[in-house]
């Protein structure tokens, strides 16, 4: 791997302009490529629901949706999300309402301290968009890339079967 | 964590990715899936000077079996589009098994298969199960196309015979000589993890007896291992059980396992022994 360990010039390197859209809302940036989508959301765009965990993809606390796929962003540039729809969990609830997903770690307590809570929130969304109807097990599965240290694994799924009955209710 | 500075290029077409990696040679490295890649970089393993991202060219994000019923797997054909894939279901039993099985979730939605071969990660699973089916990789560079087979693809850990300037833009698997059969087992300590041991079993069978089989190892060894003496075994016969005693003993004096905080060596070969009893065994139940 010696050949990557090689000074770069400066003039080489370019701030990129980006352009995506979060939440719905369209957003302009310009950013260097090394900056990673989770940086771009919490430090450049203020959404810090996005949480930042392990940070070397092991934890999914960072999980945002893009184009309606869960996906860790902090192992995903910045730059690669230009043109593509950024869901975080900001973009959950309605002004008026929460989601069904929110509404359901509500309900059956799905939430100790909250930290995993915005990604496990995500990938159960994105699950109940592609099966409103999941198994227990379907729904562990799901979640597998996310975890919880506070071990409130029972609650959580409980939670997603709570909002999967109420979505297609 | 931030990876150190890079100069980023997203190119529009393979011509033009091509042109970009054959003008800053081995400074350049091919940006897919990322899963692998940017976590080397921001750990700061790897340091190049340019990333090539290639999701912009939807070209290579395919997987399909072509008329010679071989299969071929794009660059840009991610975990979970074979993990989904109803084409794998009804033909690629080893591959379909497989699917599920790598890392998680998340990590499905974005890490592509070729570029996990490429990684050469002795803990990565495609490469067993690529070594298994006896696939190939197709490389092109500005200045041609060459197919590579597995066996010889993977140099060492993390080494591959891609040149600087070539994309891999392909895995072939080829067409099967009889009914297929297969299996992936994974052993890890929890999702996500790395497999303690994987083995990748694939069979092809016609009038009752093998006529192709592979047995690919995860896990335990400085490279993926092709089981090669424990599929010759396997090849001719019936899957008796002695067959596959045999077999499975071949396999495990072919493992090269070291002890670590996943297992003790011996522990390894004994699962790696266990997995290839039991991922033949339903094979002969359904044979009987």
């Amino acid at each position: 791997m010696t050949g990557y360990l090689r000074e770069i010039r400066p003039e080489t390197i370019t701030e990129r302009r980006v352009t995506l859209t979060v939440n719905g809302e369209q957003r302009t940036v310009e950013i260097e490529p090394r900056v990673l989508l989770a940086h771009l959301l919490r430090a450049g765009l203020g959404l810090t629901g996005t949480h930042i965990g392990c940070d070397t993809t092991n934890c999914g606390a960072c999980t945002v949706l893009v184009d309606g796929k869960p996906i860790k962003s902090c192992t995903m540039l910045a730059v690669q999300a230009d043109g593509h729809q950024v869901t975080t969990v900001e973009g959950m609830a309605s002004a008026s309402e929460l989601h069904p997903v929110q509404e359901g770690f509500r309900q059956e307590h799905g939430l100790q301290c909250g930290f995993c809570t915005p990604g496990m929130m995500l990938s159960a969304m994105a699950l109940l968009e592609r099966n409103p109807d999941p198994t227990e097990e379907e729904v562990r599965w799901a979640l597998s890339g996310n975890l919880c240290r506070c071990t409130g694994y029972q609650n959580i799924v409980k939670a997603v079967l709570w909002a999967a009955a109420k979505l297609r209710s | 964590m931030y990876p150190a500075r890079f100069r980023y290029e997203a190119p529009g077409s393979l011509d033009e990715a091509l042109e970009v990696l054959a003008h800053h040679g081995d400074e350049a490295k091919v940006l897919a899936g990322g899963q692998s890649l940017i976590p080397m970089v921001k750990l700061r393993f790897a340091a190049p000077g340019v990333l090539v991202d290639i999701n912009g060219l939807p070209a290579l994000d395919y997987h399909r079996e072509d008329a010679d019923g071989s299969l071929a797997v794009g660059a840009l054909c991610r975990h979970v589009d074979l993990e989904w894939s109803t084409l794998l279901a009804e033909t690629q039993p080893t591959m379909a098994a497989a699917a599920p099985l790598i890392a998680d979730p998340l990590v499905r939605n974005r890490g592509t298969l070729v570029g996990s071969v490429c990684h050469a990660d002795p803990q990565g699973d495609w490469a067993s199960v690529m070594l298994a089916l006896n696939a190939s990789i197709v490389a092109v560079s500005a200045t041609g196309r060459r197919t590579i087979p597995m066996t010889e693809f993977v140099l060492g850990p993390f080494q591959t015979a891609l040149r600087p300037d070539e994309i891999a833009v392909e895995a072939r698997i080829p067409a099967a000589s009889g009914a297929r059969s297969g299996r992936y087992l994974k052993l890890e300590r929890r999702v996500g993890d790395f497999a303690t041991v994987g083995a990748a079993i694939a069979l092809e069978t016609s009038d009752g007896k093998v006529v192709r089989a592979g047995i690919g190892l995860t896990g335990v060894g400085p490279n993926n291992i092709k089981a090669v003496e424990a599929e010759n075994v396997l090849v001719g016969g019936t899957l008796t059980q002695s067959e596959i005693a045999e077999a499975a003993r071949l396999a495990a004096a072919a493992a090269e396992p070291r002890t670590d905080h996943r297992g003790t060596a011996a522990y390894k070969r004994q699962v790696v022994r266990a997995f290839v009893t039991r991922g033949l065994t339903p094979v002969l139940v359904k044979a009987a």
